[in-house]
């Protein structure tokens, strides 16, 4: 299978969906059947080949990019097609696709208005081949394309299928529609981010000649190995790691960046939202880790003592702030910001436990939050509400759907045996001692503030289940019949729960590929 | 030698030539006008071919080609006018103004 | 791809010494039915699960399955009990999950194992026999429940995760069944969860837990990164040999303390304990085994488990002052407050909360043996006395002993295995908790002479040898109102009670031979088989054990606990109209307070929940819309508006220039577009005059 080794497999995995999207938009806009048909089998063979190369993946030599091509792109800038896999992006490569295909079987009978599954079905493929994409390009220039390429299709989804409702802004007194404003606020926010990232990148790229024989290089590896090295200069390093930064935090998003989230989560399709949670803010983290830490390793440590507190600062932040919330699918667009503040925290300790923790920490997110949203999105649309002090006694009303929502909600509090307790539990670990040179009282403080932060978790969560799962059911819905999780649905979320378990009791299904590429990494970035 | 007096022979089969291109209304007339201008031309070249002693001759040479491209444009010119004459049954240039779309 | 599972060796005892003599002694390795042990938690996990998917179309309803588990681990745990007394048994089978990356002492792993020895074994015993018979008796008491099936498939699931807890060889899977405790308590605390209340009761438990828990987490960090690792052996080796200088002697008060802040958690201490009460929200069956062998032990679990840490004088034996006086603290506080109860299930609940306040006491005083020993014999009579209250509530429909009354003559069953748990944690002699009461006074007491802790470590262990007196006076008292007010005297209830089925009364009897008899499994002087047996550990237990019994603390407990029973029978005997009357002891200050629960309650409600969950959380969410949003928000505007004040320049200025030079353009080609006639000769002509005017320019001015 010589095929799958030299590139063309993971290229496939990658370009696979964008293919589908062209073939989506070819059928005729009557023939629906067809269109989902090919949707499903373009993403399902992109994920199933994604699984195939899992198994093939070489997980004795995980610190190594594995399946990978190295191909001339644009010459004149000496931007390559280098792509590869090591144990760091496996698991997100195969978390995207996964929940790509997901989404196109939970969509088969769940379209948002204005009905037009055409539009719909290829926007998620093109997103599906923009996030596949950011996880495997070993270019910068390449990894920027794939990363920008999200905006587009998440942009539509939000400002076509999003929330018709209008909303007053505070302050201003406008009134606007949340879709519109959420679309142009995802938009325009991580475009801002991305252009001072685009910066960064072009500043590595013409400096990084004076270091490789006067080759300017967008290759993350080449540039990893002049990080290494320790040569790009203090005020240089600066300036570019806070370009990175800012660009990779909005995405993430960190606070105080993170305002995008709950308006364009709250106003996104179903799918929009589980997407976005699930893969869209792994993208930040991820370069966090692929680029920052590798190539400026030096930088990585003098700012990481601030990204720990603004880490950290979300976690609490984003608990207390879901404690007020009586939009359900805010307060869990709002939780995403506290658990992504977990993964932020293991990865500032520069550790191979604290960046173990972000991994698993992404993937356990992606898989509780895909699910919790799923589950907020079929409610309100059953409901035709999302304001929790209407909601109530749905476990009476519903039990399939509550018990899953129960599940989830334990889930994404941290319950050990599920898959969200290993991110949290190994933050706070790794918080205790940071790598060598941070200050141990400062991160063993944010360490208690975390476990802190863990408590209120719990509080917001079982709140939510509390208003909508127990009580009884309020008088207005005496008179509907409610229809309990349909097949559709199961098909989309029963693979989440198993998911979520294996990963709980099992953690070495992501461990097993990441563990060994963190070790390499952070030895190879910081020495010993 | 006695080259002004060929010269102002070519001179003035020249203006005639032009004179006849730019007032003849018969497109046949125009083209004979400018058989007149390449006459004019040719005697030219000999003239002052011999005038100068040209080893290759080139002037005569010269006089050769221009007296075989205008044989054939005569050929295609008459064509040309034999066409426009049979569309518009007129061969009378003021009323050819296609040029202007 | 590697093997998925490898076993990691079994490990050898490793300080092969009991705690007085300190001679040599090898324990048994258990054979297979150590190596198989592993099946104890799994089997209930497994099941839980079944019940779930399959309970429903069950012929049992998922009752037989869950009977099942508990009656596998019941035998299970009860041979390995009756092997531990005879031999000792020793052994640590684990699983490698995964590696999470490296410390100082090189490589971290997680591992699901299963640890055998005296302390898991006497928990396995403990939750399978007290589980089996509660699971019983819920047959009896759930009949008809609108949620029958899926109460049984959380039961099992809490007992599983209990399971789970014991066993656990390492700190991680030490907290993964802890938090399955939690979360399945929260379950059935919350079942009755269509009631606002109920819920809420359950929320309490999960969130005071939770508390317990992130302290806990803190613990075990603090522990697995100064060791490198998270199984217990590799700590107690450090413990053993590593002395004041090891890395784990440096962080070790903190992480004792940590570690006891979680146990105070699980195990109700004084002042995490206001979930437990609130608790009684669940089925009484929850309350019975959540309060005998399950969870509330948990915290007592943890500290033995880590008893020789707590020991050490290098490591964690300061902190030992905080739990002593902790557990001090709760027996006599939490004892008082069950005296002013009126529902029969909260008596019992509060006089748990005192009775952990004894064992936290007793290994607080370094008095594992005797801590270990309440725990066990506690099981037996408090899971009798929840089960009796329970049956009577099934009989008269109502928690309040004001419905009740005179209940003896209907219940028989009931009423003299009441008397006997009651008898039996007043510490009577010779009951259960008599020994065990006594051997934890006579601890104390012990302790007050070799305190180590720290300078106050003597005086605080007389402080509590003295309030445990005074608490087995409170306890023998509250029992007895309690035993007054529900059984003598005329009923004061509606209907007819009667004695409930023989599904609910057998547990009853069984439970009644353990609390008689249990506390002779250790009596000074006599035997020493519970000492022993729980004493069989992979790493020494340094621990006081009375070589005869002390009978001046012996006289003064029971003693205490005769008086308490005297004044309750002067105070409540006498037959009243109604109950209120007969169940008067007003005193000033005092009445408010206790029943008031010391305004702890309302403290943490109105001084720090509604607090966060009202003004600080919707401080922050303003916050982020009037503030982080305004900057956004504003941004965005003021961009607007910019960009009107540039497309007003664009239009008027930029615009206008090309305006203009459009306007011009146009204007010339008016003009010039008349030259254009299509007639050839016309252009001839132009371009003639054109070269003759070229050519005459060149003439005049270059002169060619």
């Amino acid at each position: 299978m010589g095929w799958l080794e030299n590139g063309w497999g993971l290229s496939l995995v990658v370009f696979l969906p964008l293919v589908g999207a062209g073939a989506v938009l070819a059928i005729p806009k009557a023939n629906e059947q067809a269109q989902k048909m090919s949707a499903l089998v373009f993403a399902g063979a992109s994920f199933v080949l994604s699984v195939v190369l899992a198994f093939q993946f070489d997980y004795g030599r995980s610190m190594d990019f594995q399946f990978g091509t190295d191909l001339s792109w644009i010459s004149a800038i000496n931007s390559r097609y280098i792509i590869g896999l090591d144990g760091i992006s496996l698991p997100l490569l195969v978390l995207s696709t996964f929940m790509t295909v997901l989404s196109i079987v939970y969509s088969w009978e769940h379209w948002p208005e204005p009905h037009n599954p055409k539009a719909f079905l290829s926007l998620i493929l093109v997103l599906a081949t923009g996030m596949a994409g950011t996880f495997v390009a070993l270019d910068l220039i390449l990894f920027f394309v794939f990363f920008e390429v999200v905006l587009l299709p998440m942009y539509f989804m939000i400002g076509i299928w999003g929330d018709r409702n209008q909303a007053k802004l505070p302050v201003f007194r406008r009134t606007i529609e949340m879709r519109l404003y959420a679309s142009i606020k995802f938009f325009l926010f991580t475009l801002f981010g991305s252009a001072f990232m685009l910066l960064g990148f072009l500043a590595l790229y013409f400096r990084s000649g004076n270091f490789n024989n006067g080759v300017n290089t967008f290759s993350m590896e080449v540039l990893s190995e002049i990080g290494r090295m320790g040569v790009w200069g203090g005020t240089f390093g600066f300036w570019v790691f806070a370009a990175l930064f800012l660009g990779f935090a909005v995405k993430v998003p960190m606070f105080p960046f993170h305002t995008w989230l709950p308006d364009a989560h709250t106003a996104a399709p179903t799918v929009g939202s589980v997407l976005l949670a699930a893969i869209l803010l792994k993208l930040g983290t991820y370069a966090f880790v692929r680029i920052s830490i590798p190539i400026l390793p030096d930088e990585a440590h003098s700012w990481a003592p601030a990204i720990g507190i603004l880490a950290v600062i979300g976690i609490i932040y984003a608990a207390l702030a879901c404690l007020a919330q009586t939009d359900m699918k805010r307060l869990i667009a709002f939780s995403s910001v506290g658990h992504m503040g977990f993964v932020m925290l293991g990865i500032a300790t520069l550790t191979d436990i604290g960046i173990n923790a972000a991994i698993i920490g992404m993937v356990a997110h992606g898989v509780i939050t895909g699910l919790l949203f799923f589950l907020a999105g079929s409610m309100s649309h059953r409901y035709h509400t999302r304001e929790m002090a209407r909601l109530g006694g749905n476990q009476k009303l519903m039990p399939i759907m509550g018990g899953i929502l129960g599940f989830t909600a334990m889930a994404s509090l941290g319950l050990p045996g599920l898959a969200g307790f290993w991110g949290e539990f190994m933050s706070l670990l790794a918080a205790f001692n940071p790598i060598d040179g941070l200050s141990d009282n400062l991160f063993r403080t944010l360490m208690v503030i975390g476990a802190v932060g863990t408590v209120l978790a719990a509080g917001y969560l079982l709140w939510m289940l509390q208003k909508v799962n127990f009580g009884e059911p309020g008088e207005e819905w005496a008179s509907h019949t409610f229809h309990d999780v349909d097949g559709f649905e199961m098909a989309a979320w029963a693979p989440l729960i198993v998911t979520i378990i294996a990963i709980g009791i099992f953690p070495r299904i992501v461990f097993g590929a990441t563990n060994d590429a963190v070790v390499s990494l952070v030895a190879s970035a910081f020495g010993g | 030698m006695l080259i002004n007096q060929f010269l102002i022979l070519g001179g003035a089969l020249f203006s005639l030539g032009v004179y006849g291109v730019l007032t003849r209304r018969n497109a046949v007339m125009v083209l004979l006008s400018v058989e007149l201008m390449l006459a004019a031309v040719s005697i030219n070249f000999v003239v002052f071919d011999r005038f100068l002693a040209d080893q290759l001759a080139g002037g005569q040479i010269f006089a050769l080609f221009v007296i075989a491209v205008a044989a054939a444009e005569v050929g295609i010119g008459l064509a040309i006018v034999l066409l426009i004459f049979r569309n518009r049954r007129s061969a009378n240039v003021d009323e050819l103004d296609l040029l202007k779309l | 791809m590697t093997t998925l599972f490898a076993t990691i060796a079994t490990k050898a005892p490793l300080i092969l010494a009991t705690a007085e003599e300190g001679e040599a002694k090898a324990f048994s390795d258990g054979g297979i039915l150590a190596s198989g042990a592993w099946l104890i938690p799994v089997v209930p996990l497994v099941l839980a699960f079944l019940i779930v998917f399959f309970g429903k179309r069950s012929p049992l309803k998922g009752w037989g399955m869950a009977v099942t588990a508990l009656g596998f681990v019941a035998v299970y745990g009860t041979v390995l009990f009756l092997m531990n007394l005879g031999e000792g048994i020793t052994y640590e089978g684990a699983v490698w999950l995964a590696d999470i990356g490296t410390t100082a002492f090189g490589t971290l792993s997680i591992e699901w194992g299963w640890m055998v020895d005296g302390l898991s074994i006497m928990m396995y015993f403990l939750v399978g026999v007290v589980g089996l018979l509660v699971f019983i008796y819920a047959k009896g008491y759930m009949e008809g429940d609108i949620r029958y099936t899926w109460f049984f498939a959380s039961f099992t699931l809490f007992a599983g995760g209990m399971l789970v807890l014991v066993s656990a060889p390492n700190l991680i899977q030490l907290i993964v069944g802890w938090e399955l405790v939690g979360v399945s308590s929260w379950l059935l605390i919350g079942h009755y969860w269509e009631d606002h209340e109920n819920s809420s009761a359950a929320i309490k438990a999960f969130l005071t837990n939770k508390v317990g828990d992130a302290a806990l987490f803190i613990g075990a960090i603090i522990v697995a990164l100064t060791v490198g690792s998270f199984r217990f052996t590799d700590i107690m080796e450090v413990v053993a040999s590593g002395g004041p200088d090891s890395p784990l002697a440096t962080y070790a008060f903190w992480a004792g303390l940590a570690l006891f802040i979680g146990a105070m958690g699980k195990s109700a201490q004084f002042p995490l304990h206001v979930w437990l009460p609130d608790a009684m929200a669940g089925p009484t069956p929850v309350s019975a085994l959540m309060h005998a062998a399950t969870m509330v032990t948990a915290g007592v679990y943890l500290i033995g488990r880590m008893f020789p840490f707590y020991l050490a004088h290098d490591f964690a034996a300061d902190v030992r002052l905080i739990i002593i006086l902790i557990g001090g603290a709760t027996l006599f506080l939490m004892g008082l407050v069950a005296l002013v109860q009126d529902d029969i299930k909260r008596v019992l609940a509060y006089s748990t909360v005192s009775q952990l306040g004894y064992m936290t006491a007793a290994m607080g005083a370094g008095a594992y043996t005797a801590g270990l020993f309440h725990l066990f014999t506690h099981a037996f009579f408090k899971g009798l006395l929840f089960l009796g209250a329970g049956s009577v509530i099934h009989a008269v429909h109502s928690n309040n002993m004001s419905d009740m009354g005179g209940l003896r003559k209907y219940m028989p069953y009931t009423f003299w295995t009441f008397v006997i748990g009651s008898l039996a944690l007043a510490g009577i002699f010779p009951l259960a908790g008599f020994w065990s009461k006594d051997e934890i006074l006579a601890s104390l007491s012990y302790a007050s002479g070799e305190f180590p802790a720290a300078e106050g470590g003597a005086g605080a262990a007389n402080l509590v040898l003295a309030l445990g007196i005074v608490g087995a006076f409170v306890t023998a008292f509250y029992m007895t109102r309690a035993v007054y007010l529900t059984f003598f005297g005329k009923y004061k209830g509606h209907g007819h009670p009667h004695e409930s089925p023989r599904v609910m009364t057998y547990p009853l009897v069984g439970l009644a031979v353990g609390a008689a008899f249990a506390g002779l499994l250790n009596v000074p002087g006599v035997t020493d088989l519970f000492t022993k047996a729980v004493g069989a550990r992979f790493v020494a237990v340094l621990d006081h054990h009375a070589e005869s019994i002390d009978y001046t603390i012996a006289v003064l407990g029971g003693g205490a606990a005769l008086l308490g029973i005297l004044l309750g029978y002067r105070l409540f005997a006498k037959d009243a109209p109604t109950q209120l009357e007969r169940d008067r002891f007003s005193i000033p200050v005092l009445y408010p307070l206790l029943r008031h629960k010391y305004y702890i309650d309302d403290f943490y409600m109105e001084g720090i929940i509604k607090p966060v969950r009202g003004p600080v959380a919707r401080g922050v969410d303003w916050f982020n819309g009037h503030v982080i949003d305004f900057v956004i928000n504003g941004a965005g505007i003021l961009a607007r508006a910019v960009g009107k004040v540039v497309y007003a320049f664009d239009q008027g200025a930029i615009d206008g220039a090309i305006n203009a030079s459009g306007a011009a353009t146009s204007l010339w080609s008016g003009v010039l577009r008349r030259i254009q006639t299509g007639r050839v000769q016309q252009y001839a002509t132009l371009i003639i005059a054109g070269t003759v005017l070229l050519v005459g320019g060149l003439v005049l001015f270059q002169q060619i």
